[in-house]
């Protein structure tokens, strides 16, 4: 997920072009203050006519705490993005609130209320101790997604490399969108020129079952692909693992082993998910 | 409707362009000086989004500066909607 400044023309206009599999128009923290209601006009303009080919595109609207977030939600709802993000969600209270909100302005504009979803960041104290309330009530939230810098400021803590401080935050969160069964986004790597620590946080964002990463620069794109797109041998793996099972399937046996190792449901399961992840489908 | 303070919008940026507004006297009619990177090729358009931009606002006694880097039409149309709302202080959502 690339996070593009809602502010930016040229970066709004190419954001498709990098390969990202989505992007995050921002009119939030990537917004001066005296600038919201230009990003907000531009984003709205935008979105209508730029082609961002494959790419999923939410919009990062403000807080409904600041003066922004409902002429934000006013501006951006019609338009239906794929979703729309809501930074610092802290309760399933306040995405009630939200999502009232929502609907009001979806039956204004004749829409459905099950096309545009939401993805709640988390990204303070508050939320992450919240999180499966968040994650597991709404129909609409397909993501949750964790904000360390923010988080890490409300924790009066320091972001360092190694994520120590926010490690037990992720990992909440992870289970409360595993127990959801929705996606689960890590937060952004701020050094664009680490790229060694990059793939490093992002090895251990899917160690640890992070289902994508946000990136703040395009260069950033490549190296997330690599460590989350399945190498050709595990692929082939998965190929044979999901083959023989519905060959054995069929004869009516439930476990079998491949190599001397034993195959059995959550191995089949993990393997189906490879090759969803590699597109590829079993003759 | 006329603008009732100066405001601006946009950037230098390259795809962006800077949009000024100021008032003027009763009467004065539209005042606008257009320059961009692109002119000899987007002039005309460029001049026609604007004049179709201030006949949707009704806006008159109004000099408007726009500086183009190569802006994209929905590029000049937010920057000139924010430009005018900010000009005639009815920009919601803004910290002024």
């Amino acid at each position: 997920m690339l996070y593009i400044p809602g502010n930016n023309p040229a970066m709004i206009q190419q954001g498709g072009i990098y390969g990202a599999d989505s992007i995050l128009l921002d009119l939030e923290d990537a917004v001066a203050l005296n600038q919201k209601d230009a990003a907000r006009t531009l984003v709205r303009n935008m979105i209508k006519v730029t082609n961002f080919y494959d790419a999923e595109v939410c919009v990062r609207i403000n807080h409904l705490s600041t003066p922004f977030g409902l002429a934000d939600l006013e501006e951006i709802v019609p338009l239906q993005p794929s979703a729309i993000r809501y930074p610092k969600t802290e309760s399933p209270e306040e995405v009630a609130d939200l999502l009232v909100l929502i609907e009001k302005i979806e039956d204004r504009h004749h829409l459905p209320h099950n096309k545009m979803t939401l993805h709640a960041m988390i990204e303070t104290a508050m939320g992450v101790q919240n999180v499966f309330n968040i994650a597991s009530k709404f129909s609409r939230i397909d993501a949750i997604t964790i904000g360390g810098q923010d988080l890490t400021a409300d924790m009066n803590i320091i972001y360092t490399p190694d994520g120590i401080g926010i490690d037990f935050a992720r990992k909440r969160i992870i289970m409360a969108a595993k127990a959801s069964h929705i996606d689960v986004i890590d937060t952004v790597f701020p050094d664009v020129n680490d790229e060694e620590g990059l793939k490093k946080e992002t090895e251990y964002a899917k160690k640890i079952g992070f289902t994508g990463k946000a990136v703040i620069n395009p260069r950033q794109i490549d190296v997330v692909h690599e460590v989350y797109t399945p190498t050709e041998e595990e692929v082939r793996k998965a190929y044979r693992i999901v083959k023989e099972f519905r060959a054995n399937s069929a004869a009516g046996i439930g476990v079998f082993a491949i190599d001397g190792k034993m195959v059995d449901a959550p191995i089949v399961a993990r393997a189906e998910y490879v090759l969803r992840l590699a597109n590829v489908t079993v003759a | 409707m006329k603008p009732k303070i100066a405001a601006q919008s946009g950037t230098f940026e390259s795809s962006d362009v800077i949009v000024l507004i100021e008032p003027l006297p009763e009467g004065s009619g539209r005042k606008i000086e257009i320059s961009s990177t692109v002119m000899q090729q987007f002039g005309a358009s460029f001049r026609q989004i604007v004049d179709e931009m201030l006949d949707q606002y009704e806006m008159t006694d109004i000099h408007l500066i726009a500086k183009d880097k190569g802006a994209l039409e929905p590029t000049i149309k937010a920057r000139l909607e924010t430009a005018i709302q900010r000009s005639l202080d009815q920009q919601e959502g803004t910290v002024k």
